[in-house]
């Protein structure tokens, strides 16, 4: 791997070495390391790419990092990669994209994520989008994310894109059955022309089921985001979506927060805010010292952060 | 040494021209000034012209003697200005850590920052990580915001009403505070009040009504033609001193 290959994978997973425990690093469509444990098996899938990843029931306290770096401009990379999460877990994965393109076409990522989550387990689900490269070629990413949840189950989704992806159009479906709990936090940042979309569907089937949809969002430049979020209450559940963005420059943000109740006792509440930064935020940290454009920067890191 | 020359302040409204502040001329170089006076006569208007949020329309600032009319919010910090505000902002995002480390221009420890939020009476193990958003009360965001003053340490500090919101925190801890910044720094310290327990503590007051100076002095000479001045507003004035007692 070289230096730009490792940076990509410490940008993405925060890996600055072989990951200990299970992994699956994908360089440029191919299978570049792949480790398995004794609770966490992962295999090829047979007839099209990607992984299953199965992790024993009782599996607690482990990892899995599954990173996917693109160095090779023009190229499309489409993988499916499926979890099979047993009973009372308590696991963290680890994904996310890197793509670095020096050329004129479009590398684009495509990632398919199924999570079969098992009674009682918990998951935490880390996923960090990023491009970079001098090239005129675009940067895509467009990952689909699936996710069920089985009685009692909780996961934490955590998904941030922060900079170089050109274009994305991100696609969330859940399902989350008696007790079970999905809390997704978002946090994106567009510049120049890019376009972000963020789309989720969550049925909240179960008795007692939740979901909280938090979405912090920064559009600079001449980029557009799109954030839609349904939630659809089908049984007595909680769920929250929010969605906060600060537009700057010339960006600009459409947010559709959507609720179905279809359960009278269904508890449902939506948020969407979209602004400007506050005129007042930039004066308190100039009498403290700091220039607008310094200000602007420690708003924008505070909120995203 | 601050001084105002002949400051005037004016915006235009919907019925016109309107004057906010006509023709002040104030100097600050004593240990405590208390700017005191009706709501609306200006005493805010005057507090943002000093910080340089707002540009006079006529007159001149000077700072140790040099003129400061012309700089902008962040020169005029830089200079060693700090400000109060009076309604507190919030962020999202930003912990009360990082806004002491961002009012005192370098990254603070742990021990420091909670030294601060210490002084001006904030267990700041419970506070120190907590974002500075609609969480915290307004009680809470006004020391926090006190705090972030004295980080600066610069050689003069306004205050706009410090004293609201802060009901339960008694007056003698936040006079304290301005005794504590004062003999640490040195400096001034500029104070817009309608307390008489902090108006007492002022070597000079200034009374602003209508835009102008309508009286400077003691609060020996000033408070008792203050007190006298209005029987609603020796009520009001009986009333917090009553109930900061408690």
């Amino acid at each position: 791997m070289n230096a730009i290959e490792k940076q990509l994978l410490a940008a993405v997973a925060d890996l600055h070495e072989v990951p200990t425990g299970a992994y699956n690093i994908r360089q440029n469509g191919e299978a570049a390391g792949r480790n398995s444990t004794a609770n966490i098996d992962i295999v090829p899938k047979e007839g099209k790419p990607g992984i299953d990843i199965r992790i024993k029931a009782g599996t607690r306290g482990e990892s899995v990092h599954i990173p996917v770096i693109l160095t090779q401009t023009g190229l499309t990379d489409l993988v499916y990669n499926d979890f099979f999460i047993g009973e009372d877990c308590d696991v963290t994965i680890v994904a996310g994209c890197g793509i670095h393109n020096s050329g004129d076409s479009a590398t684009e990522h495509s990632g398919i994520h199924a999570f079969y989550v098992g009674k009682n387990s918990h998951v935490k689900y880390v996923e960090k989008h990023y491009g970079e490269g001098d090239g005129n070629g675009e940067n895509v990413m467009n990952p689909t994310t699936v996710v069920e949840l089985a009685e009692g189950a909780t996961m934490e989704l955590e998904t941030t894109q922060i900079k170089g992806v050109d274009s994305t159009k991100r696609v969330t479906n859940a399902t989350v059955a008696d007790g079970a709990s999905l809390i997704i936090r978002e946090k994106l940042m567009t510049h120049g022309n890019q376009f972000a979309e963020s789309d989720f569907t969550i049925d909240l089937n179960g008795e007692d089921s939740s979901a909280n949809v938090i979405s912090r969002a920064v559009a600079k430049g001449n980029s557009r985001q799109d954030f839609l979020s349904r939630i659809n209450g089908n049984n007595r559940c909680a769920g929250h979506t929010e969605c906060d963005a600060i537009i700057m420059d010339d960006a600009r943000v459409r947010a559709v927060p959507e609720i179905t109740a279809n359960h009278l006792d269904a508890a449902l509440i939506h948020e969407a805010a979209i602004g400007k930064i506050a005129g007042e935020q930039l004066i308190k940290l100039m009498t403290l010292g700091l220039t607008e454009q310094e200000a602007e920067e420690q708003i924008v890191n505070g909120f995203l952060k | 040494m601050l001084e105002l020359k002949n400051v005037s302040f004016g915006v235009e409204g919907e019925n016109g021209h309107k004057d906010i502040l006509k023709h002040i001329n104030l100097t600050v170089d004593e240990r405590f000034v208390a700017i005191t006076g009706p709501n609306g006569g200006g005493k805010s208007s005057l507090a943002k012209i000093i910080a340089g949020i707002w540009q006079p329309t006529e007159g001149q600032i000077l700072l140790d003697g040099e003129d400061i009319t012309a700089l902008s919010i962040t020169e005029r910090a830089k200079a060693g200005i700090s400000f109060a505000f009076q309604q507190p902002v919030r962020f999202k995002g930003i912990t009360v850590h990082d806004l002491l480390s961002l009012a005192g221009g370098k990254p603070l420890s742990v021990s420091e920052a909670c030294s601060y939020l210490s002084e001006v009476g904030l267990c700041a193990k419970d506070y120190i990580d907590r974002e500075v958003n609609a969480s915290l009360s307004g009680g809470e965001l006004k020391r926090i915001e006190i705090a972030t003053v004295m980080v600066r340490g610069t050689k003069l500090s306004v205050f706009d009403e410090p004293e609201a919101g802060i009901d339960l925190w008694s007056f003698n801890n936040l006079i304290k505070v301005f005794e504590n910044m004062h003999q640490k720094e040195g400096g001034s310290i500029l104070i817009i009040s309608h307390q008489e327990r902090i108006l007492n503590i002022a070597d000079k007051i200034v009374v602003v009504a209508n835009g102008e100076i309508a009286d400077v002095g003691t609060p020996e000479t000033i408070l008792p033609s203050l007190l006298s001045a209005s029987s609603v507003c020796s009520a009001l004035t009986d009333k917090l001193a009553g109930g900061a007692a408690r």
